[in-house]
């Protein structure tokens, strides 16, 4: 076991830091080895993760409708679950933008800002605070595209937007280069938004699949075997689309990359 | 609440994706490449960043001075010759167009392109009071003779195949039906145009910019039209919003190194015309309209809009509006910029304007008066929330959804009645399965066997208790 | 009269309005000079221009431009001219009606400078005399001294006199429009073609 932890960074060591894992509900539902993979991955670097029984969700599909009063009580919720905890990380960028960016349907406590300023998304985590630089455990010998979520790279900042100038980044990028045997193939349309959108993938179903469909040919125009990426909420999306055309494309997280699976 | 029907920009942007296999990829390919150019353009440019964060100062100032640079403007252009009118309204404004032509007994009148006069609805209250109205910008002509608004503001006809461009041509001029050369089709439009220029009574401009410190007014075009109109016929009517003020000459300076760059990914549009007064031997009345932009000022949430420059890159970066067509918002503004506006105009009748989005912000990092547009979408959102303006179906799932997600006991009930439920939870998965579209364009995911929270109870049973 | 009351509501209305934006009332930002890489300016000038349809060309006399002004419009029936090297077949100061330059082949006018970062030309009502000389005339020939060429817009706005003229134009090479399928085409409405000869005023 390796503790990747800067000495530069002025913090002493995060071992034994305590960490609320933050798992989205549909990922506990559909997607629980994405879960798996990120407790693991976690308590690979020495950290000691919890995963709070009582959290439901964050609130994100009532927030984004615009649906302020129902959002509130969510965002209590998660307040409640959360703030006995040094970080919350959770391994859903848009998830991770709700409560950082817009959990203000509820008063603004000294609990409701330590958890907004101390949730984080995953790749964040490993790139910003617990700055790994290797991920000996892991293995992947495909040729990946890479889907940053629109959250990730707008609400978060894990990648260079194209519109902005600038020294590009790339936080998943430089995490994934790390891992033995992986390619990460280039895309004409990295960061074009996949038509997701939460609630909006049903309200402007037609759009919605429109965009899925370009994105899941732009992936495999350019000879991708795998889609990884920190949200699964848009591989969902994605993964739906390229299976109803019968296309031949398998989707994954970037937890369970970074970790070895499970898959 | 007005009587008037709700846009329903999800609906007709379905018919412009079923509508063939040609429209809509063609629209999303053009807009792309146009965003490329962008990001080549502002990639060249070591101060494009701070260019940006300078315009959107720029207008700041202006907005939260704007009483005052009004007043400068007004003085100054009045000094040079130029007749100011202020219209509180639409009506007014037109009212006051209608009055100047009249009075100078105008039969005639050639215009380039105005997206406030397209607000105002000028045209046809001109043409019902016999005054011939003709557009003189390829596309906002194009659009004319075929009876719809412009569905871009920089490409107003970007919709449109070359080949319905040139059917709509041979039915409305008798051209070959089958020749549908652009080179060909621009070539008809301008010896169309030329004996109108020569013909009309008055010439009618918009203004990008006024510039406060000369009473200098501005107006971009790439064709030239703006300025045959200005400089053939012997009077010139602008129509400018009050929110187009600048303060300073040299303030042009960042703008037009932004505006044309951000619009179309080049350097400038091809003609960036000053005017300052009446031309020798013309007359030049400009028109200062409000029409709800003093209103709108008062939004402590929306007032940024009112940076807007109107160059279009947020519509040509908007995945949405790519697959959409301009049409689709059924407004007078479409796309990203589109959505914050039009509700100005009528909340109930563009309540559905700020769900036509997925919120992925590409048009916030985009503008180049960093208009945080993306944030105005989401406030919006709850704006149209507050009034009820939120679709039903939608509403109900959410208060149900809402009160789970606030007890722990209620989630947990109902995640297992589900047996994981799919019901249920996420967002997508809020309706009752026969409404769902998901399924309609994709698999339905399958649900685990078993859930994280069961997994990790059997397996970090030591935390069993957190 | 009504006009006089609307003024009067508009701007009380702003002034309601900016009450509830007080906290962000912003200052005028100062507009710094933009460090340049020391290159010339008329080779990057060149590029532009072309970028945008338009040619230059280099000659060293009037003699030169009007031969290849034969050659490059050689079918030219009426030739307007606002500069005094060129005599053509009409001068502007003649005209006085705009109307009249409706059959113009070919406009030759002389810019003030042009603009390095985009091709384009400042031209004012003084230098079209007749402003529609401009954007009538089928072709124009825009005579420029090399030597005044600017870097970018914020150098060319400290050239421009805005309070000295009731026109100005950054012209960017010959009218164009891309309406019709994003298509590029030139002489939309206004000069179907550009061409920049290097000259320096006699």
């Amino acid at each position: 076991m390796i503790f990747p932890v800067s000495a530069t960074n002025g913090s002493a060591t995060q071992k034994g830091l305590r960490v609320g894992l933050f798992i989205p509900c549909y990922i506990d539902m559909i997607f629980p080895e994405v879960g798996i993979a990120t407790l693991q991955l976690l308590e690979r670097f020495g950290l000691d993760v919890h995963f709070p029984l009582g959290q439901t969700c964050c609130g994100q599909p009532m927030s984004n409708s615009g649906d302020e009063s129902n959002a509130a009580a969510a965002e209590h919720l998660f307040v409640e679950n959360f703030a006995p905890f040094d970080y919350v990380v959770g391994p859903a960028g848009s998830c991770v933008k709700q409560v950082r960016c817009h959990f203000d349907a509820i008063e603004q406590t000294d609990d409701v800002r330590h958890v907004r300023q101390e949730t984080y998304e995953l790749v964040e985590f490993l790139h910003d605070i617990l700055q790994v630089d290797s991920f000996p455990w892991a293995e992947f010998q495909h040729s990946v595209a890479l889907h940053n979520s629109c959250s990730s790279i707008r609400g978060l900042g894990i990648a260079k937007p194209s519109e902005i100038m600038g020294a590009p980044f790339d936080k998943s990028a430089a995490l994934l280069s790390k891992v033995r045997g992986l390619v990460l193939v280039p895309v004409d349309r990295p960061d074009d938004c996949c038509g997701f959108g939460g609630t909006f993938c049903v309200t402007d179903e037609a759009v919605s699949a429109r965009m899925g469909l370009d994105k899941v040919h732009d992936h495999l125009r350019h000879g991708a075997e795998y889609v990884v990426s920190p949200d699964m909420s848009c591989l969902m999306h994605q993964q739906g689309i390229a299976r109803r055309a019968g296309l031949d494309l398998k989707y994954v997280h970037v937890a369970q990359v970074l970790n070895g699976g499970p898959f | 609440m007005s009587n008037t029907k709700k846009a329903d920009p999800a609906a007709a942007a379905e018919l412009f994706i079923l509508r063939d296999q040609v429209h809509e990829p063609m629209h999303d390919r053009f807009l792309w490449a146009t965003m490329q150019r962008r990001d080549a353009q502002a990639a060249a440019i070591p101060e494009w960043e701070e260019l940006r964060e300078l315009a959107s100062k720029i207008k700041e100032h202006t907005l939260t001075h704007l009483d005052h640079y009004l007043e400068e403007f007004e003085a100054n252009a009045t000094k040079r010759g130029a007749h100011i009118h202020w219209a509180i309204d639409a009506a007014e404004h037109n009212t006051i167009v209608h009055s100047i032509l009249e009075s100078h007994g105008v039969k005639e009148l050639i215009k380039s392109k105005s997206m406030l006069q397209e607000e105002c609805q000028m045209t046809p209250f001109l043409q019902n009071r016999g005054i011939k109205v003709i557009e003189s910008d390829l596309g906002e002509r194009i659009q004319q003779l075929d009876g719809q608004p412009p569905s871009h503001i920089v490409f107003p006809s970007i919709h449109k195949t070359r080949r319905d461009v040139a059917q709509l041509f041979a039915r409305k001029i008798g051209t070959d039906p089958n020749n549908d050369d652009p080179h060909f089709l621009t070539e008809v439009m301008r010896n169309n145009a030329r004996p109108r220029f020569l013909a009309a009574g008055a010439g009618m401009t918009g203004g990008n910019f006024a510039i406060a410190e000369t009473g200098t007014f501005m107006v971009c075009t790439n064709e030239g039209n703006a300025d045959i109109g200005a400089s053939v016929p012997p009077l010139h009517i602008a129509s400018i919003g009050i929110e187009k003020l600048v303060p300073r000459v040299e303030d042009m300076g960042v703008f037009l190194r932004l505006l044309a760059r951000s619009a179309e990914g080049e350097p400038l549009t091809q003609y960036s015309s000053h005017f300052t007064g009446p031309r020798k031997g013309g007359e030049l009345h400009i028109v200062l309209v409000d029409n709800g932009r003093s209103r709108r000022l008062g939004m402590p949430d929306f007032w940024h809009s009112l940076k807007c420059i109107r160059c279009g890159a947020c519509m040509n970066t908007c995945p949405v509006y790519r697959r959409s067509g301009g049409l689709a918002y059924g407004a007078t503004y479409s796309g990203p910029i589109g959505v914050i506006l039009d509700p100005t105009f009528d909340e109930f009748k563009y309540s559905e304007l700020p769900f036509h989005s997925t919120l992925c912000g590409s048009c916030t990092d985009v503008c180049p008066v960093k208009i945080d547009i993306s944030d105005q979408i989401f406030k919006w959102r709850r704006v149209m929330a507050k009034k009820g303006y939120l679709p039903l179906v939608k509403r109900l799932a959410f208060a149900a959804a809402g009160r789970a997600f606030g007890h722990p006991e209620e989630f947990r009930l109902m995640e297992e009645a589900g047996g994981p439920a799919l019901g249920y939870a996420p967002d997508f998965l809020l309706y009752n399965h026969s409404l769902n579209p998901w399924g309609r364009d994709r698999q339905l995911p399958q649900p685990a066997k078993k859930t994280f929270r069961e997994w990790y109870l059997a397996n970090r049973s030591e935390h069993g208790n957190d | 009269m009504e006009t006089t009351s609307s003024r009067e509501v508009i701007l009380k209305g702003i002034r309601y309005s900016n009450l509830f934006l007080i906290k962000q009332e912003a200052e005028a930002p100062q507009i710094p000079v933009f460090q340049r890489a020391d290159t010339p300016l008329k080779p990057e000038f060149e590029v532009h221009l072309q970028k945008a349809g338009g040619v230059a060309h280099d000659v060293s006399s009037v003699a030169e431009v009007e031969t290849k002004l034969a050659v490059l419009h050689p079918e030219a029936m009426v030739i307007c001219s606002a500069v005094p090297e060129i005599a053509g077949t009409r001068k502007v100061t003649e005209v006085h009606d705009p109307h009249e330059l409706a059959d113009v082949d070919v406009g030759i006018v002389r810019a003030q400078f042009g603009v390095a970062e985009s091709g384009a030309v400042w031209l004012t009502q003084e230098d079209l005399v007749v402003d529609a000389l401009g954007f009538l005339s089928q072709h124009l020939i825009v005579l420029l001294d090399p030597n005044e060429i600017v870097s970018d817009m914020h150098a060319a706005y400290l050239r421009v006199r805005l309070d000295e003229t009731a026109f100005g134009c950054f012209m960017m090479g010959p009218s164009a429009t891309a309406d019709v399928e994003a298509t590029l085409v030139h002489g939309a409405q206004g000069a179907r073609s550009l061409n920049i000869f290097f000259l320096p005023p006699m």
